[in-house]
């Protein structure tokens, strides 16, 4: 029942789309994450358990090229203390722009591009794929709920189904939510494979959650700071608005006379 | 300045003397400000406000965004990732900019309807029609070359897209397309002049939004009857209208405050509500997006280029009388300029003596189902070319083209105008019986 609901769901999105189109896969589950809403606030402990799920599993094959090291200790972001970002940022190799000799990365480096497998680099995927248009294809739900672009990551990342094909000498894995159902990416998560500090249970939907939420930060790294600034904004227009209505109405009562009619 | 009478600066002082008889710039501040301004305008007529501010912030954003872009191909989209990351308050100056557009074309639209709603393009405004039309001309082309700036997949794409209704011209389109380019394909040349008129452009609109005022503080400002304020006397003048300032400039104030509102919303919960997901991936000339969407603002038109396609038996037609020179991707291209052109054009083909569209009963059913058309074909213009979609947007074209060029020349001939008030005066006095003398 649900899937069918989820089937017609999914094609209505890809009928109806305004600001952008569906993607042209299966159906995204909706996640409900902290960051959604104008309310919204970034998971400091869930951004530092995607960092993990990351740097174990991801960066094997996917780079970030685009996030300095140095922002994981900012605020509204995994907030790590920046001693233990510098002790972070030796395990990646970089190529030193003035030498051109190789070194341990500093915090001041950006995380390495990472092109070995052919896989897509992760900064901003959070923000270049989207699940949810509605309603009516208008966009506007993403006030709430976001774009769908993390919720596509985890379904990605859980939606694997085990069946695999060869096809032109590589390998494909059949996957509900990939755009043609077959992906080459073998799945990458397994229950268990990475142990968190916090103790939370490392199952493969809890690591699909957290990653896709730690993508969301590298994505838009000042998400808070820019929602505050929406409330600063909105609510300092408020006020202004209101004075100036008064300042109108007051201006206007001397030409329009006393509303007798 | 010309128009309608009222008073004017005295220079007072020495020093005012002084300055007056060798540069009038107090004068002029003066005069502009204190423009009786009919009395009666609706919250339709903010719009101008709005606009003007959008004009500046796009400016002064954009000139700080400027100083942290690289306009290189292989630079481009991480300095656009650098302001995001590393910029203080980048990510503000960034949003602000790209919705900022947005705001920019959804007043000018709500601006645009105003007038044709209420006729301001007729007699003796057509001028300041005609150069409003000039600067929507001129916005389309910043928006278009903006978007393409932070080099994503949507911005390549784009660029490649549109360039392309170039090439559709006969003879020298591939010529003029290659030119437009800076070579046979979007590239870092076509990045460079893209930037660089992006940024001239903004300060040509400026000028022409001088023009605009200019024109219009000549002719007086349109309003809701239509009616022309009088002019017979300074005293008869101030019956129908306001000085400018203080009246109108604390009223629009209070409008842009309101719609600001709403901007810095959106701006501060859903920046990339009208962008593009694909835009967030670094273009790749080798892999096409399954969709290339323009900007919603750009939507009803690319509505109309893609609704005459070779199966429409005006194209064959065309396509025959014209000995093939005519195929239907130029008929696409020439629908789309000629959709502008005809709205540009509809001074001279309204032929009612009427004005206001409030006094014409006809007229108001055929302008709200434009109205209505031009949200439809926004809408079928993000819609793929296949089903149902294709027709809707025909017929949606073929709607465009016939309002301004069949509806609007009968309708002067064939309808009966309803009584218009003698002044605007008896109009702003019927709405407010107790207003003063």
């Amino acid at each position: 029942m649900f899937r069918k609901i989820a089937i017609s769901a999914a094609s209505a999105l890809v009928l109806s789309t305004g600001a952008g189109f569906a993607n042209e896969g299966g159906h995204i589950e909706d996640i409900g994450f902290s960051f959604e809403g104008p309310f919204g606030k970034f998971d400091e402990h869930q951004l530092q358990r995607g960092l993990q799920v990351y740097t174990e599993v991801c960066a094997a094959c996917h780079g970030l090229k685009f996030v300095p090291i140095r922002t994981l200790s900012d605020e509204g972001g995994p907030a790590i203390p920046a001693d233990q970002v510098r002790a972070y940022a030796k395990q990646f190799t970089v190529v030193d722009k003035e030498t051109g000799q190789e070194r341990e990365a500093l915090p001041s480096d950006n995380f390495p591009a990472n092109t070995s497998a052919g896989a897509p680099d992760l900064s901003l995927m959070a923000k270049a794929r989207a699940a949810f248009h509605g309603p009516y294809g208008l966009g506007i739900n993403q006030l709430f709920r976001g774009i769908g672009g993390p919720e596509y990551i985890h379904a990605i990342l859980t939606d694997f189904t085990g069946e695999t094909k060869d096809e032109a000498g590589s390998t494909f894995y059949e996957n509900h939510a990939f755009s043609t159902g077959w992906i080459k990416m073998p799945p990458p998560l397994t229950e268990g494979q990475v142990t968190y500090a916090d103790g939370t249970p490392a199952t493969v939907d809890q690591m699909a959650k957290d990653v896709a939420a730690f993508l969301m930060w590298t994505a838009e790294p000042h998400m808070m700071a820019r929602k505050q600034s929406g409330f600063i904004g909105v609510i300092f227009l408020i006020v202004l608005s209101s004075l100036l209505y008064l300042t109108n109405k007051r201006l206007w009562a001397g030409v329009k006379g006393k509303k007798s009619a | 300045m010309a128009g309608i009478p009222h008073d004017h600066y005295e220079p007072k002082s020495g020093f005012e003397k002084w300055l007056h008889t060798r540069l009038p710039v107090v004068s002029l501040v003066y005069d502009t400000l204190m423009i009786p301004t009919p009395k009666n305008l609706n919250w339709m007529w903010i719009w101008g406000i709005v606009l003007a501010f959008c004009l500046g912030l796009q400016i002064v954003t954009g000139i700080v965004l400027v100083m942290h872009y690289t306009p290189h191909v292989d630079m481009a989209f991480a300095s656009v990732e650098h302001i995001m990351r590393d910029v203080n308050g980048g990510h503000m100056l960034r949003y602000l900019h790209a919705n900022g557009a947005s705001l920019f074309f959804f007043a000018v639209y709500l601006h645009i309807f105003r007038g044709l709603y209420y006729g301001s393009y007729k007699a003796p405004r057509e001028v300041t029609w005609i150069v409003g039309m000039l600067i929507y001309l001129a916005m389309m082309a910043t928006g278009f070359m903006g978007y393409v700036l932070p080099w994503g997949q949507m911005s390549f794409w784009g660029a490649t897209v549109i360039t392309g209704l170039f090439g559709a011209i006969p003879g020298i389109g591939p010529s003029i397309q290659e030119w437009l380019l800076g070579g046979p394909a979007v590239d870092n040349a076509t990045l460079n002049r893209f930037f660089s008129l992006h940024y001239l452009l903004p300060f040509v609109i400026a000028a022409l939004v001088a023009v605009h005022i200019w024109a219009f503080h000549t002719t007086g400002n349109n309003n809701p009857t239509g009616v022309e304020v009088r002019r017979g006397s300074k005293e008869e003048a101030a019956k129908d209208t306001l000085p400018f300032w203080p009246y109108y400039v604390i009223k629009d104030l209070f409008a842009l405050a309101v719609v600001l509102v709403i901007f810095f919303a959106v701006v501060g919960f859903m920046p990339n509500f009208l962008g593009h997901p694909d835009n967030y991936i670094e273009a790749n000339a080798l892999a096409t997006p399954a969709h290339i969407v323009p900007e919603w603002y750009f939507l009803p038109f690319y509505a109309i280029l893609r609704a005459f396609t070779a199966d429409v038996w005006v194209v064959q037609l065309v396509h025959f009388v014209s000995f093939g020179i005519i195929d239907a991707k130029f008929f696409g291209v020439l629908a789309m300029f000629g959709a502008i052109a005809v709205m540009a054009l509809v001074p001279w083909l309204d032929t009612s003596s009427v004005r206001s569209g409030k006094y014409r009963p006809k007229f108001k059913g055929w302008f709200w189902l434009l109205a209505f058309d031009f949200v439809v074909l926004m809408w079928v213009g993000a819609m793929p070319t296949d089903g149902i979609y294709p027709y809707i947007s025909l017929l949606g074209a073929t709607y465009w083209f016939a309002y301004f060029l069949i509806i609007l020349p009968l309708l002067g001939v064939l309808e009966k105008p309803l009584p218009q008030p003698a002044t605007i005066e008896e109009d702003f006095k019927a709405h407010y019986p107790g207003a003063a003398e």
